[in-house]
């Protein structure tokens, strides 16, 4: 049979399946159904526990107070990050080295390490005081005062987050062009206002790391349920403690992470597609050259 | 006033093991356009930026209008200056870029006024006006509103000239001002620079141009491994080279 040129055939682009992916659909759906069949069976999922405790006052309290650690420590780790990668950018080794110091041994050390550390402070220091070193005690209060879970809970995971957002800065500052900078400098620019020319160019790289950490941290706060603070999942071991209903509870919590998590990373996609559209033209667009 | 408007003296500067200045002596007159030719490595940029201290050479002197910049002298030794004292000399030097270097997230307006209102405090109104004279000095009155990424080359340029401008330098610093733009666009630019030369504005030009040198420049100097080889009058450096490295480089240009 001759072939001849044609527009009328139709064309599959896509190669056969093989009998494999068949064999892969297979086993798939057959553990889906076994893992289904197992969490409408099995009564130890206590679902009808799940649908009492997941809008009470207790859980919707932790969850607030997950969402405010969340917030205060975004806030406090990013400035502290922006702080720390212009540190660790400076052309003095001294202020560099203690940035990069800080970076190595809060990224290099386990947050929940961190966590039980900062609560416990008051063990190694158990007054703290404002005072001239070597000098005179200005002012002094006592740690176990200073030191509420609440602070420990702050602090820890805002000094762990601010070097985290130190390096995603940093990468931001980085990626702007050295021409920005000379450009910057050669106007008269001090290198305040340098920074203030350069930081508007990095945050459009700064933004998706940061949503993305946003998530991390989000569910980073759980730790804190080690100290006593009742965050959303500390709240749901106040709840199990007393009725035994272990895994309900971890499930109320877990959809609760898995929902806000899911929103965020929502956003993230969302700021992530604004962000990447760089410096296209917004209208007029010229001739492309150089 | 006769003294040169730049005076450089010993000039040395050397990245790791590689010296790239090996002892400049460089002098441009008030009001005079100097350009510096020579070939790629030779240190030409290297040298422009040590007159405005985006560079500190490691030996040598540079004086602007008098001034010492990047250093301060402390008895027998000079001491550099703080970057923020650096920043306020080069405030009377404007510096022209190969890529152009126009802050990408700011209109062409603001890309002009950003000096004046950020480095010298001018007033709002009084900065666009400015401005909105400086752009169209330079043929682009009608693209202030436009982003760098709207513009062509040419036009990129020369808002960075208004730029530059916007800071009333007593010097302009030109680097390869017209090599990253395609033909067509190169005489847009060398005509704004041309009129700013008539207007009597000190310039140093490093340049490709050959043209350009022979036509606008008071004064050549061809630069070969971090030395000065050759300088003088342009019809003298450019048509007439005593050296060989100079008649070889401007034979191949
Ligand atoms: N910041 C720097 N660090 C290291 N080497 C440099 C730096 N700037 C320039 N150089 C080197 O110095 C030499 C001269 O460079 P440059 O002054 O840019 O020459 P030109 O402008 O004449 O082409 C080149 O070999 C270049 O690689
Ligand atoms: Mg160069």
């Amino acid at each position: 049979m001759t072939v001849t040129p044609g527009a009328a055939r139709r064309t599959r682009r896509e190669p056969r399946p093989g009998p494999w992916r068949y064999v892969a659909i297979a086993v798939i759906v057959l553990a889906a159904l076994t893992l289904l069949d197992a969490a409408l069976t099995n009564p130890n999922f206590g679902w009808p526990t799940v649908g009492q405790y997941l809008f009470s006052a207790v859980m919707l309290r932790g969850l607030l107070l997950t969402l405010e650690l969340t917030a205060i420590v975004m806030v406090v780790g990013s400035l502290l990050g922006v702080v720390l990668a212009v540190m660790r950018t400076s052309a003095n080794p001294f202020v560099s080295r203690t940035a990069w110091t800080y970076i190595w041994f809060f990224r290099g050390t386990p947050l929940l390490i961190q966590v039980i550390f900062w609560f416990n402070i008051a063990a190694l220091f158990p007054r703290i005081e404002l005072a001239v070193p070597f000098g005179p005690t200005l002012a002094g209060i006592d740690a176990n005062a200073l030191v509420t879970p609440w602070t420990a809970a702050v602090l820890a995971l805002s000094l762990n987050e601010g070097a985290y957002m130190a390096e995603i800065v940093r990468g931001g500052l980085l990626g702007v062009d050295r021409g920005q900078y000379e450009a910057a400098q050669a106007l008269g620019m001090r290198p305040g206002r340098v920074f203030r020319i350069i930081m508007p160019q990095a945050v459009r790289t700064i933004i998706p790391p940061t949503a993305n950490q946003l998530v991390t941290t989000f569910k980073n706060t759980a730790l804190v349920s080690v100290i006593g603070l009742a965050d959303l999942l500390h709240s749901a071991q106040v709840v199990y403690a007393l009725n035994y209903q272990t895994i309900p509870l971890l499930i109320v919590a877990a959809c609760w992470y898995l929902l806000l998590t899911s929103l965020l990373s929502y956003v993230q996609g969302l700021l992530e597609r604004k962000y990447s559209k760089g410096y296209a033209p917004r209208s007029r667009p010229v001739a492309k050259e150089v | 006033m006769d003294s040169p408007m730049i005076e450089m003296h010993g000039i040395r500067k050397r990245f790791d093991d590689l010296e790239v200045l090996k002892g400049v002596d460089y002098s441009v007159a008030r009001g005079a356009v100097s350009c510096l030719i020579g070939p790629s490595g030779s240190g030409k940029s290297t040298l422009l930026r040590c007159v405005n201290g985006l560079q500190l050479a490691d030996e040598g002197e540079v004086w602007v209008d008098g001034e010492l910049i990047g250093l301060r002298v402390e008895g027998e030794h000079v001491v550099p200056l703080p970057e923020k004292l650096i920043a306020d000399q080069r405030r009377q030097i404007g510096m022209v870029f190969q890529r152009f270097n126009l802050f990408p997230h700011m209109t062409a307006l603001e890309n002009v006024t950003a000096g004046p209102l950020r480095v010298n405090g001018a007033g709002k109104e009084e900065a666009r006006q400015l401005a909105l004279r400086l752009l169209d000095q330079v043929g682009l009155a009608a693209r202030g509103d436009h982003y760098p990424n709207e513009l062509s080359g040419g036009q990129q340029q020369r808002v960075a000239i208004a730029r530059a401008l916007a800071m009333r330098p007593k010097v302009m610093l030109f680097d390869e001002p017209t090599s990253a733009l395609d033909p067509e666009l190169v005489g847009e630019v060398l005509s704004v620079m041309r009129d700013l030369a008539a207007d009597g504005m000190t310039m140093i030009v490093v340049t490709h141009e050959m043209g350009f040198a022979r036509e606008v420049a008071d004064h050549v100097c061809f630069m070969d491994e971090g030395v000065i080889v050759e300088q003088g009058h342009p019809d003298a450096v450019l048509t007439d080279p005593r050296t060989a490295r100079a008649r070889e480089f401007l034979k191949r240009g």
